[in-house]
């Protein structure tokens, strides 16, 4: 099954509610995949600093000291703030590469969540209470964000295996369905020089959208190509720096509902998901069709 | 019994007798509820249910075998009124997927929209979608009578046994696809016709047939001949090479 959720807001007075809003929604949906669940949060851009979110099984062993050790190594100023398994590395724009290669030297077991100018991302093995509250995430302020709970049905009940995937800066995707044809996929975006952290169908959908993005394409664009270069069943849910997209394949057997006030625009697997949102009972709520992208932008 | 909010109720301005029942699922399980449901006699004397805050919640009023009335105050998620068998269920709110799916008799009635295969595989009954559907509507349906106001979506009547499909809008593409015997009445446009389903000749007892589904579904100013018929064109009940392409 798979739960999505998705929040774009409109209304900046929401914005400080953006992490509980989105948890709720989340946490609504807990029985629609019981194994993993992950959440990505685009907060507000802090000036010259760009941001890496990692994942460390022993973080008391991988986070300790990694702010100097990297500070030192890449000549730019550094902080950490960590959050259980995850930390959110700053650092300045020009350096956010080579600090991520850097991490990767310096920490080989540490795992990249995602980078960008406003992205954090969170995920690991466990209900979306769990989760939610090991992150803190309710307390998390923002424009927009996406949210998953699991049910696995392609590759490993892993972290990394969980999504939201991120493929690019400030770019992540959540998946209900499943590819048939990630592999080839997969192989193609390989030879253009694109890396897998998994086996993972999802991650391979976040790639190609990186890879059309990267070639010019805007999120909409990127969206209309899965309907005719990726295969099988698929809801997409997907955030940019500051858009927000959706799309479902031209089947369309994933459960999708969506709802659109002066506030927000917000998406759920299920109607439940958003029967707590203000104004929800006066909001415009349809079901999107297949085959059809809808996305907005700040 | 817990489950009877009756102060609730009363406070709503409901009248709370021996008859009606308010069941408010902000306060107390919907196993409560539906167990409820499944505890009445043919005899009952509460005849009347109200189902408040039922907030998406799947399964509302499943499995009901007695002729009662329920009103659901909202929308809700999977399943609802599934397997109904002889109440009146009426959804004041949309509905998620499946909504009445294997009813076997009463009527079910979806004051907004109704999501994915609406009334599938139903047997029979009467299922009023007030709003629009989304595809699959009538699935493998088996003699239920579906009414929809608006529109439906892509694959509705898929493999449609038996029964009648009313479209007062449009109809997505690949409607009726592998139809056997259903009727299926629409009014607007049609995106495309499926397998083996063809336009058909609306003759006199059509017109009387779906006058009496608009009259029973409460649709007014709506004229039967207003409606073009499809159905089955029978040409894939049998296996034969040459039509091995529209399987």
């Amino acid at each position: 099954m798979c739960g999505i959720v998705g929040l774009f807001l409109k209304d900046k007075s929401l914005e400080p509610q953006l992490g509980s809003m989105l948890s709720q929604m989340l946490i609504s949906l807990s029985d629609r995949g019981p194994d993993s669940a992950g959440i990505a949060i685009y907060g507000a851009p802090s000036g010259h600093e760009a941001k890496i979110t990692i994942q460390s099984a022993k973080p008391e062993r991988d986070f300790v000291g990694l702010d100097a050790e990297l500070a030192k190594a890449i000549g730019a100023p550094v902080s950490i703030a960590v959050k259980s398994t995850h930390a959110v590395v700053r650092t300045t724009h020009d350096k956010i590469d080579e600090a991520r290669e850097t991490i990767r030297a310096l920490r080989p077991d540490i795992r990249i969540m995602g980078a960008g100018d406003v992205v954090e991302i969170y995920k690991e093995v466990g209900l979306p209470e769990a989760v939610v509250d090991r992150f803190d995430v309710r307390s998390m302020t923002g424009t927009h964000g996406i949210g998953h709970t699991r049910m696995a049905t392609e590759s490993a009940v892993t972290t990394m295996g969980a999504h939201p995937f991120s493929t690019g800066a400030d770019q992540c995707l959540v998946h209900n369905g499943s590819l048939s044809n990630h592999n080839n996929v997969r192989r193609e975006l390989i030879r253009e020089g694109m890396t897998f952290e998994t086996e993972n169908d999802t991650e391979v959908a976040a790639a190609y959208l990186s890879s059309q993005m990267a070639h010019g394409k805007n999120l909409g664009e990127a969206l209309e190509g899965t309907l005719s270069d990726l295969d099988g069943f698929f809801t997409f849910v997907v955030g940019t720096k500051n858009g927000f997209g959706v799309v479902r394949d031209p089947i369309a057997c994933k459960p999708a509902v969506m709802a659109e006030t002066d506030q927000y625009v917000a998406f759920g697997s299920e109607y439940r998901a958003l029967t707590k949102l203000p104004g929800i009972d006066s909001a415009r709520v349809w079901e999107p069709e297949p085959a059809t992208v809808y996305f907005w932008e700040h | 019994m817990p489950a009877i909010n009756v102060s609730k109720a009363l406070d709503q301005g409901h009248v709370q007798d021996q008859a009606s029942r308010a069941f408010d699922l902000a306060e107390a399980p919907l196993r409560e509820l539906n167990q409820a449901l499944h505890n009445l006699t043919p005899g009952s004397n509460q005849t009347a249910w109200e189902v408040l805050n039922p907030k998406g919640s799947h399964s509302v009023a499943v499995g009901v075998d007695q002729p009662i009335t329920i009103d659901v105050r909202g929308s809700v998620g999977y399943y609802c009124g599934g397997m109904n068998d002889g109440s009146t269920i009426t959804v004041h709110g949309s509905a998620g997927p499946g909504v009445g799916e294997n009813m076997m008799s009463g009527s079910i009635i979806v004051k907004g929209d109704a999501s994915q295969y609406a009334g599938a595989t139903g047997r029979g009954g009467l299922l009023v979608i007030e709003g629009n559907a989304s595809s699959r509507c009538g699935i493998s349906m088996k003699g239920i009578d579906i009414v929809v106001h608006g529109n439906i979506g892509h694959m509705s009547a898929f493999m449609a046994q038996s029964g009648n499909l009313v479209v007062l809008g449009d109809a997505g593409d690949a409607l009726g696809d592998s139809i056997y015997e259903a009727r299926l009445f629409v009014r607007g446009k049609v995106g495309s016709l499926g397998a083996d389903c063809i336009a058909k000749e609306m003759r006199p007892e059509h017109l009387e047939l779906l006058q009496g589904l608009l009259d029973r579904a409460g649709v007014t100013g709506v004229k039967a001949a207003e409606f073009k018929r499809y159905g089955s064109a029978r040409t894939l009940y049998n296996f034969n090479i040459d039509n091995a392409d529209a399987y």
